[in-house]
């Protein structure tokens, strides 16, 4: 999955205004296929025919060894009769719902914090924004330790505070919260980035007239700063939305979708149902839902901008 | 300076060190759990979950180090990681480059039909084309190879969209000039442009590293084989193996994973920024 400013995704046009004319113009077209076929190919070939065979695949019995016969929407229709499936999808949305707001307010806040008056601002960029880099995998080995009973969070309590905590992955009530905190901390660098260039770009002119005004920093950071960097937000809470749905390797790492089926989300549902039980139109069915949530939610932010979103 | 200007200047610098300091402190916080990770790497097992928590053991066990590429094949979850970062970021350069400058430059027919597919396969989530993919990796008899790990994901649109975006900044009189100099279409492409799309080349190909390197759900799909053909996120798991949880070397294995990642942070930090903000690499 691949991400792109949301104000460029209509850009499509070609550009306009090239001169045209010598003699390569009407070789241009040779030349232009030439250049773009390994590309093209390539995408055809591994992007548009699996597209392909995922919706075929979604609409037939289809076994990981043996032929598969055409069922029609029975995949579909199962998967909402399917209690594992609903439990995966409510987890998905529950992680949603925590993980989105939590994260943007985070990397704004740390945006607004990390100012360039701040001396090594870059430094501290630099140590915000480093585990969105690194192994996923590795990040989330490492808070499995700091969460297992007697590990540090337990241990600091204890010795600390006296305090006992709970075996938060072991526990149904806490597993999933762990989940969003550890996912917090790996992901809001990304957008503290985003939000912290945006917020650069603010032009000093307007906060000093917003002061001669009378406005504070508070008033000025919510009345001017925020409108301002508005599509930046737009496309940070786009892209984290459609990341959030597609939440995995943290809960496979740290918890397998345990206890129970608390953690399970729908991206592991999907792997399970096609390299577990191999029912590979179930799966892919699935994976066309997640789809259908993901434009969903997508449209609805596109439709929503017009109340929030100020272009210049 | 006036007075008032000095007067005022002690209350504020005072509240603007406590501010530092506690930004400081919630830097130390945010990075605990991977000074915790150092800490854990260097420790012998029975140190590891202690009460009161301490950071490091009662001595430094750099032999863990060794030891995890004795216990795992490490070394081999390392050179498997290189080559397929290395060579899916490398033909990823190449188709990029070509189909970036071909959508920006080139005139041919069925141009913004071509470049409206690419653009739509980018809002297309991994998922749905992992099953499928797995399948078609099996017709080809890809399954548990190389290939599989690299090909799949080295023709994926982002790559012509950046470059596109940045040939377009590129003034015509340059490619006019190397035409009057008589310099053919490959000429004009292999000399002029791609020189000049080197800082964009580079901050693709940071980030292209970056995701094979990180890359999981996809390796442990189609890599049945993990000591021969695991790269480091499927060997991670190995640690925690038969012979129960090895924290301390699951510990120096994460550091030892980390390293790529955090060095071309370090050393490129304004190139990858710079990337985000102007065309949404990297995010996850």
């Amino acid at each position: 999955m691949t991400h792109l400013p949301a104000h460029e995704m209509t850009a499509t046009a070609a550009p306009k205004g090239r001169r045209s004319g010598g003699p390569r113009r009407d070789r241009s077209g040779v030349w232009g296929v030439g250049f773009v076929a390994p590309h093209a190919v390539g995408l055809a070939l591994f992007t548009l025919v699996p597209i392909g065979i995922a919706l075929a695949m979604s609409l037939h019995d289809w076994p990981m060894i043996g032929t598969p016969s055409w069922t029609g929407f029975a995949n579909y229709s199962s998967l909402f009769g399917d209690p594992t499936f609903r439990t995966a999808l409510t987890n998905t949305v529950l992680f949603v719902v925590l993980y989105v707001p939590l994260n943007l307010v985070v990397s704004l806040g740390m945006a607004a914090w990390l100012s360039p008056k701040i001396r090594h601002r870059q430094i501290f960029r630099v140590i915000f924004f480093l585990p969105t880099v690194t192994p996923i995998v590795a990040n989330a080995v490492v808070w499995r330790m700091l969460y297992q009973p007697g590990g540090a969070i337990d241990a600091t309590a204890r010795s600390f505070f006296g305090i006992e905590m709970p075996d938060f992955l072991a526990d149904p009530h806490w597993a999933m919260i762990a989940i969003v905190v550890m996912s917090v901390w790996q992901g809001f660098g990304y957008n503290m980035i985003v939000f912290s260039s945006a917020l650069d770009s603010v032009p000093e002119s307007q906060l000093e007239a917003a002061s001669l005004d009378g406005a504070n920093a508070w008033t000025a950071f919510w009345r001017i700063k925020l409108p301002l960097i508005s599509p930046s937000l737009f496309f940070a809470t786009t892209m984290t939305l459609i990341t959030a749905f597609q939440v995995f390797v943290q809960p496979y790492i740290m918890t397998r979708g345990g206890p129970g089926d608390s953690t399970v989300t729908l991206v592991q549902f999907i792997y399970n149902q096609g390299f577990t039980f191999q029912k590979l139109g179930l799966a892919s069915a699935a994976a066309w839902i997640l789809f259908v949530i993901i434009l969903g939610v997508t449209a609805v932010q596109f439709l929503g901008q017009k109340k929030w979103v100020h272009y210049e | 300076m006036s007075d008032a200007a000095v007067r005022a200047r002690g209350p504020r610098s005072l509240r603007s060190a406590i501010g530092y300091a506690l930004l400081v402190l919630v830097a130390l916080l945010f990075m605990s759990p991977l000074i915790f990770m150092v800490g854990t790497s260097l420790k012998a097992p029975s140190e590891i979950f202690s009460t009161p928590p301490s950071l490091f053991g009662a001595s430094l066990q750099w032999g863990n180090y060794s030891e995890v590429f004795s216990y795992a094949p490490f070394a081999r979850y390392l050179v498997n990681g290189v080559v397929v970062a290395t060579t899916g970021t490398l033909i990823t350069l190449a188709v990029s480059a070509l189909s970036g400058y071909a959508f920006s430059r080139l005139r041919w027919r069925g141009r913004t039909a071509t470049f409206t597919v690419f653009l739509a396969t980018m809002m297309l989530p991994q998922e749905v084309v992992i099953v499928p993919a797995f399948v078609l990796m099996r017709e080809l008899g890809w399954v548990n190879t190389y290939q599989a790990l690299i090909v799949p994901w080295a023709f994926t649109a982002l790559g012509a969209f950046l470059l596109r975006q940045f040939f377009m900044t590129v003034p015509q009189e340059l490619e006019d000039a190397s035409r009057i100099d008589g310099l053919g279409q490959l000429g004009t492409f292999f000399r002029i442009m791609l020189p000049l799309a080197r800082p964009t080349l580079a901050v693709l190909a940071v980030f292209t590293f970056i995701t094979y390197w990180n890359s999981f759900l996809w390796p442990l799909v189609i890599v049945n084989d993990v000591s021969t053909l695991g790269t480091i996120p499927l060997g991670l798991q190995q640690f925690f193996g038969q012979q129960g949880t090895q924290w301390h070397l699951i510990m120096a294995a994460s550091v030892v994973s980390m390293l790529p990642s955090t060095v071309l942070l370090i050393a490129l930090q304004r190139y990858l920024v710079r990337g985000i903000v102007t065309s949404g690499l990297g995010g996850r």
